[in-house]
């Protein structure tokens, strides 16, 4: 196997580990729009990072983070509804980006790839990120796994239970953050969102309990990655939408299995 | 009743969200052993002031005070879990807390629910929900319960069937019952003091005190008289099964009045 796609292959399959648990919960969580919003945040990101000479996972990383706390700080007030409020900051934050990148005019911006992924172009330091933040993600997700769970099913009864609310919903949005920056590469900043929703979606209709079902989504994220991956040198199209093409159709015929064994 | 048994004060406690005044000096004492009733119309401040006595909102004036270490078991009014998230009974009862096995079937089987135990939570019924939403409150071993509409959603049976639960749980665990309602019959047999709130309160005592007190009547008119009272000669399992009646009655308060 040529070195590039084995690369290819490894960053797909680290970011399908990371969305499946991870989306599991924007999934149960209601917040898919969260994600999106989040993730055109990013583009913000990729241009303070190419202005600044600083590594585009870091800048994206850091805007990302930041847009999380301003988030969870401003919805201590009531005014307006959080996704508002989201709605607000990430296109102000995806048009501030593009703005940003025109006035770069000795900057030479693939904004496809920024947009819709360039997985073939993942380099070796790529993977660490991916790996290295991958890795931290996990732990974190793991330690605050029961108590973002129970706030998921009942906020104030998580909080009269003595579960700290605020603080454990402020680390949830921070590893989101976390995910879509390392990630980006891979998929791209358009499509992120739907490798967090599709295979949780997708593995629904074979999980009987939470933990079930997040680690099913990683393996039907990883089915995708190699299907698309394959799909994209067999007929030459554009990797990253190839592999949520995939996701899509395991999602459909997932579906579909369902009409057939109609037991559960 | 001794100082030790107090669990929880409030003193002239007022709230307000921007400049409405939802809750206004309003005062109350819980002790152990005790079951205490909120009524109310809606929108009367009584979820306000449950919220205010579980800490999870502060009030704008007035002191709240809980015993030391005192553990509250709390059940919410409004549970609605989304279809997506597969969560059998057993796992919903030990998100927060780690218990073992047999500890959450005897909890299950003191109330009522053990046969629903590996069901997907989504799949209850009402009645169900309620009961186990009940012992995920019990779980925690609480010095107070506080049950927020605890009968919602129940059919009359069901109701008397719950309220006749809560009175075993009290009796058996000794613990301190704090009830929202805004039923006026069922519950005044169910609860040994009744505090009725339009955003102060407007009358408190037992419930024969209140059911007789110009400022109830005032509150809930005609609601108030509507006074019904019979007998059951058999009752219903959750199954819906007919089971040997304890002649429970369905009776408003105080029907002879």
């Amino acid at each position: 196997m040529d070195e590039f796609l084995l690369r290819a292959l490894l960053a797909g399959l680290g970011v399908a580990c990371l969305a499946g648990p991870l989306g599991a919960f924007v999934v149960w969580r209601r917040m898919a729009y969260f994600g999106e919003a989040m993730s055109h945040t990013a583009l913000l990101g990729v241009g303070l990072g190419l202005l600044l000479g600083v590594s585009t996972q870091l800048s994206v990383m850091l805007v990302s983070v930041t847009l999380a706390v301003l988030l969870v700080a401003m919805q201590q007030q009531r005014q307006l509804a959080s996704d508002t409020l989201l709605g607000i900051f990430a296109h102000t934050a995806l048009s501030l980006g593009l703005v940003l990148l025109a006035f770069m005019e000795t900057v030479r911006v693939d904004l496809m790839g920024y947009l819709f992924g360039d997985i073939l172009a993942v380099s070796t330091l790529d993977l660490y990120w991916i790996y290295g933040g991958g890795l931290l993600v996990l732990i974190v997700l793991m330690l605050i796994w029961r108590p973002l769970l129970a706030l998921t099913v009942h906020e104030e009864l998580a909080r009269v239970e003595g579960v700290p609310v605020t603080q454990v919903r402020l680390l949830f949005m921070i590893l989101i953050a976390l995910v879509i920056a390392v990630s980006m590469k891979i998929v791209g900043i358009l499509l992120i969102t739907s490798m967090m929703i599709i295979p949780p979606a997708a593995a629904r209709r074979f999980a009987v309990g939470p933990e079930q079902m997040a680690l099913l989504a990683a393996a039907i994220g990883a089915l995708s990655v190699v299907t698309g991956l394959w799909g994209s040198l067999q007929w030459d199209t554009p990797t990253g939408p190839s592999m949520v093409v995939a996701a899509g159709l395991l999602f459909v015929l997932v579906q579909l299995s369902g009409l057939f064994f109609q037991r559960k | 009743m001794a100082e030790r048994d107090l669990l929880l004060e409030a003193d002239g406690v007022s709230m307000a969200f921007g400049d409405r005044e939802v809750l206004r000096h309003v005062s109350l004492v819980l002790h152990r052993g005790e079951i205490l009733t909120l009524i109310g119309p809606n929108g009367s401040g009584k979820s306000t002031l449950v919220r205010l006595l579980l800490g999870l909102l502060t009030p704008t004036a007035g002191a709240l005070r809980r015993a030391d270490g005192l553990r509250i078991g709390y059940m919410p009014q409004k549970l609605q879990v989304d279809e997506v998230l597969p969560l059998s009974v057993a796992r919903f009862l030990t998100l927060t807390g780690r218990y073992a096995k047999e500890k959450v079937a005897a909890v299950l089987r003191e109330v009522g629910a053990d046969h629903v135990s590996d069901h997907p939570l989504q799949s209850v019924s009402g009645g169900e929900l309620q009961r186990v939403l009940l012992a995920r409150a019990l779980l925690r071993e609480p010095d107070l319960l506080v049950l927020d509409e605890p009968v919602q959603g129940v059919d009359v049976n069901g109701q008397v069937a719950l309220y006749n639960l809560i009175g075993r749980i009290r009796d058996q665990r000794g613990c301190g019952i704090l009830m929202v309602s805004h039923d006026l019959h069922l519950v005044m047999a169910a609860t040994d003091r009744v505090l009725c709130l339009n955003h102060h309160v407007c009358c408190s005592g037992t419930p024969e005190v209140v059911t007789r007190h110009p400022a109830y009547l005032d509150l809930f008119g005609d609601a108030a008289f509507a006074v019904y009272s019979h007998h059951h000669d058999h009752a219903h399992d959750l199954h819906g099964n007919v089971i040997p009646g304890d002649e429970s009655h369905c009776e408003s308060g105080d029907s002879d009045g």
